[in-house]
């Protein structure tokens, strides 16, 4: 199997954290990745976007252009890239950040999760990349929320390994998340 | 943790990692987009290994400096993009005329001038052509993923120091920036001839020296006729290139270093709905593998060269297939939001066939 | 019968191409006389410039490397990185060292590379046939200040010794001259010191060396030497600039 995903955010919100983390949990299992990173010339606030490809495989392009998955994090990203998912993709929205009152996607399932709000409930507000990507793991099953939690020591400055319990934390509040939507 | 484990690293990085394995003893660089993280790198860890590294007052100081440690003998490299690449040119010449190794990386940004710091090909002519004054030509190698940026570098080294040409990683930001998993290689066992050219300082019979500057009569035509035949050797021993579906392939696409990858998915995508297609992927830029093209042609009529520019490449490609192969071109010049996606080369891949399909 | 003079063993037995009464000749041999009284002549590796200089090899028993215009001091930087234990030295002229090589000379400087410079300032561009060059004197006519330099347009000359000591880098700065005796012995001691400097292992070290052009001047050797003396050195006060031993 070939997965693709595409992340999009502002910088400062854990875009590349994110990809890296999801990254490394691939290669965890075993994957083969390219993660292919691209922002804006500002090193903060500017927009913060990322490809990750993983396969058994060859992982071919790491350009994807329409993605079977996206996590989309504020109202610019779902403005420009949401409607890009692939029919019968995923599209990941931090409802908290975004309004999706204006564009409807058919074909695609919509996963609204209130990203800042729940990692705020967890004591930081920095961990909404965390929540992303447990959602993403619960949302497609292309990978397990342990392989991320493992990966979290390759993905973090060993200064800041003593997150790690926190962010495990917020990795299972993203599987809830979705597993809480998809029921309802 | 052995160094030859698997590691997840940027392009970039794999580019110095690779460079150390391969027993650079020098580098000197000036900082400029996409490329800084390789003298970052290397300013870390080169000097731990008694290695030189200096952050020199321009590219053209860089280059100079390179130059002067290739003259003394040891293995010295450079790095920059578009812009620096432009002014190290002249160091790049000098270096051909006095036959000093060398390899040089540039991973491509956009231009011309100031340009930006996403993806280009568009400086192919540039390295392929001889980018500085006088008629010569440096080998040029095109890694398409992590992995081989790391490769690549490594091979650059044994190359240049094989034929005394200066040797060219020709990457680009994407390249540069993304991150895969790769086993950093072993330096591979080369037989390479002893540099006793090189300006030592060891005085007695023999005075060694490295000029460029030829001014007995006929002495500077034989200089060239000596080099093209290097060049000629160069390209019957040295060409690489990968192939990808081609034995039954129609079509044939033809693409270099992140293009290829791109490409390489649009294949796949048009192999999944029946299309027979093939993808070529030049791995030497210089010498161009221009005998495998013309064997590839000989078979497979319809050719689609893919670029990140108005079209350079593709004059290679034409020059290179038979005169009866129809070869179209589909180019994204270099920009912000001009890669190309595997579903837009799909596109173009099938309207090559449109005539085929009733 | 005892000899007393000879060329020095570090200089070729051969003719050179430079023109009557160019102190290029001059100065080679009192470089290759401070090789030879330290006897580096073996470890030493040249770095010619592009310009009159660029036949270094032809006439010095030594191991060269041809660098481009201006960049002798990073090509240098290059060798003598590679080979601290060698005697690294460059010599250029004043088109390539004040003009195009600006930046890498004073960056090597700065650096405190080294290695020993020797820069030899005839205030115009001799190889390619007399234009003005960044240390052509005030109102001096050349091919390219036909009216004479005028520095309202075109600055004032560099005056590379002066500028040069004042970079923490330098250990030794001094301009010489061979235009009479006295200053053929001071330049000799000077030069000396600048490759001793280097033997020693004590840093950047800059000979600036005023020198007669006759051809492109358009003035016989004789007139040529005086004008070193009556033109030249009154705005190029001979001296040591810096000496970091007397520091």
């Amino acid at each position: 199997m070939r997965y693709d995903l595409f992340i999009s955010g502002y910088g400062g919100q854990g875009v590349l954290l994110a990809g890296n983390l999801l990254s490394y949990g691939a290669i965890h299992e075993g994957k083969n990745v390219s993660f292919f990173p691209s922002y804006g010339v500002e090193k903060r606030g500017g927009a913060a976007m990322c490809t990750i490809v993983f396969s058994d495989g060859d992982t071919g392009s790491p350009v994807v252009g329409l993605p079977s998955v996206a996590i989309i994090l504020n109202q610019l990203s779902w403005e420009k890239y949401a409607s890009r998912v692939k029919q019968g993709g995923i599209c990941l929205v931090n409802s908290s950040l975004v309004n999706m009152e204006d564009l409807v996607l058919d074909e695609r399932e919509l996963l609204a999760i209130p990203m800042n709000q729940i990692s705020i409930d967890l004591g930081d507000v920095r961990m909404l990349n965390m929540v992303a990507c447990g959602a993403y793991c619960e949302a497609t099953g292309a990978l397990a929320p342990e392989s991320l939690k493992e990966a979290l020591k390759n993905a973090l400055p060993e200064r800041n390994h003593r997150l790690i319990p926190a962010n495990s934390k917020a990795i299972d509040a993203g599987v809830a998340a979705v597993s809480q939507l998809r029921k309802t | 943790m052995s160094r030859y484990e698997k590691k997840f690293v940027k392009g970039n990085e794999a580019v110095a990692m690779a460079a150390i394995e391969a027993g650079v003893e020098c580098y000197f660089g000036y900082p400029i987009t996409p490329q800084s993280d390789i003298p970052e790198y290397l300013s870390r860890e080169l000097p731990k290994r008694g290695g030189t590294f200096i952050q020199a007052e321009s590219e053209i100081g860089a280059i100079n400096m390179v130059l002067g440690a290739s003259a003394a003998g040891m293995r010295a490299m450079t790095s920059s993009s578009g812009p620096g690449i432009s002014l190290k040119q002249e160091g790049i010449s000098y270096m051909s005329g006095s036959e000093l190794p060398c390899v040089i990386v540039d991973v491509m940004r956009q231009g011309p001038g100031l340009g930006g710091i996403d993806a280009s090909q568009a400086d192919y002519h540039q390295a392929t052509k001889g980018g500085g004054h006088g008629g010569y030509r440096i080998i040029v190698l095109a890694p398409n993923s992590v992995q081989e940026m790391y490769d690549l570098t490594m091979l650059a080294f044994d190359l240049s120091d094989q034929y005394r040409i200066p040797a060219m990683v020709l990457a680009d930001s994407v390249l540069g920036q993304m991150k895969e998993s790769i086993v950093p290689n072993q330096r591979p066992v080369a037989e390479l001839p002893i540099k006793d050219w090189a300006v030592r300082g060891t005085g007695g019979a023999v005075q060694n020296v490295v000029k460029s500057l030829y001014l007995g009569d006929g002495e500077m035509e034989k200089f060239h006729w000596k080099m093209h035949a290097r060049y000629q050797e160069l390209a019957d021993r040295d060409s690489r290139w990968e192939e990808y579906q081609t034995a039954d392939a129609e079509l044939i696409v033809t693409a270099f270093g992140c293009t290829s990858r791109i490409a390489r998915t649009a294949v796949d995508m048009a192999r999944s709905e029946g299309f027979k297609v093939g993808l070529m992927r030049p791995v030497t830029l210089f010498p161009f593998p221009k005998k495998a093209y013309r064997e590839l042609s000989a078979k497979c009529k319809r050719w689609l060269t893919i670029e990140l520019s108005t079209g350079q490449m593709v004059d290679d490609v034409r020059l290179s297939v038979f005169r009866d192969a129809d070869v179209d071109f589909y180019g994204r010049p270099p920009g912000a939001g001009s890669l190309p996606t595997p579903e837009e080369l799909f596109a173009r891949i099938k309207n090559n066939f449109k005539d085929l399909m009733i | 019968m005892k000899q007393v003079f000879a060329k020095p063993a570090s200089l070729k037995d051969v003719q050179t191409h430079f023109c009557p009464g160019c102190h290029h000749g001059s100065f080679h041999r009192l470089v290759a006389e401070a090789m030879d009284r330290f006897g580096i002549a073996e470890q030493t590796i040249g770095c010619a410039s592009v310009g009159c200089s660029v036949f270094l090899y032809a006439y010095f028993n030594i191991d060269v490397v041809e660098s481009p215009h201006g960049r002798a001091p990073a090509v240098a930087t290059g060798v003598k990185r590679a080979r601290p234990d060698r005697i690294v030295f460059t010599y250029q002229g004043d088109g390539d060292l004040a003009a195009i090589g600006t930046s890498e000379i004073i960056h090597a400087a700065n650096r405190g590379e080294k290695i020993t410079v020797i820069f030899v300032n005839n205030t115009t561009y001799g190889m390619t046939g007399g234009q003005m060059a960044p240390t052509t004197m005030p109102g001096q006519i050349t091919s390219t200040s036909p009216e004479g330099r005028n520095v309202d347009n075109d600055g004032k000359p560099f005056k590379m010794a002066e500028l040069l000591s004042n970079l923490d880098g330098v250990a030794f700065s001094a301009r010489v001259a061979v235009n009479n005796p006295k200053n053929v012995m001071q330049a000799k001691k000077a030069i000396k010191t600048a490759f001793r400097y280097q033997v020693e292992n004590k840093g950047f070290a800059f000979i600036e060396a005023l020198a007669a052009c006759p051809t492109n001047w358009g003035m016989n050797p004789m007139a040529a030497n005086e004008r070193v003396g009556n033109e030249m050195i009154p705005y190029f006060p001979l001296g040591i600039f810096k000496n970091k031993e007397n520091l």
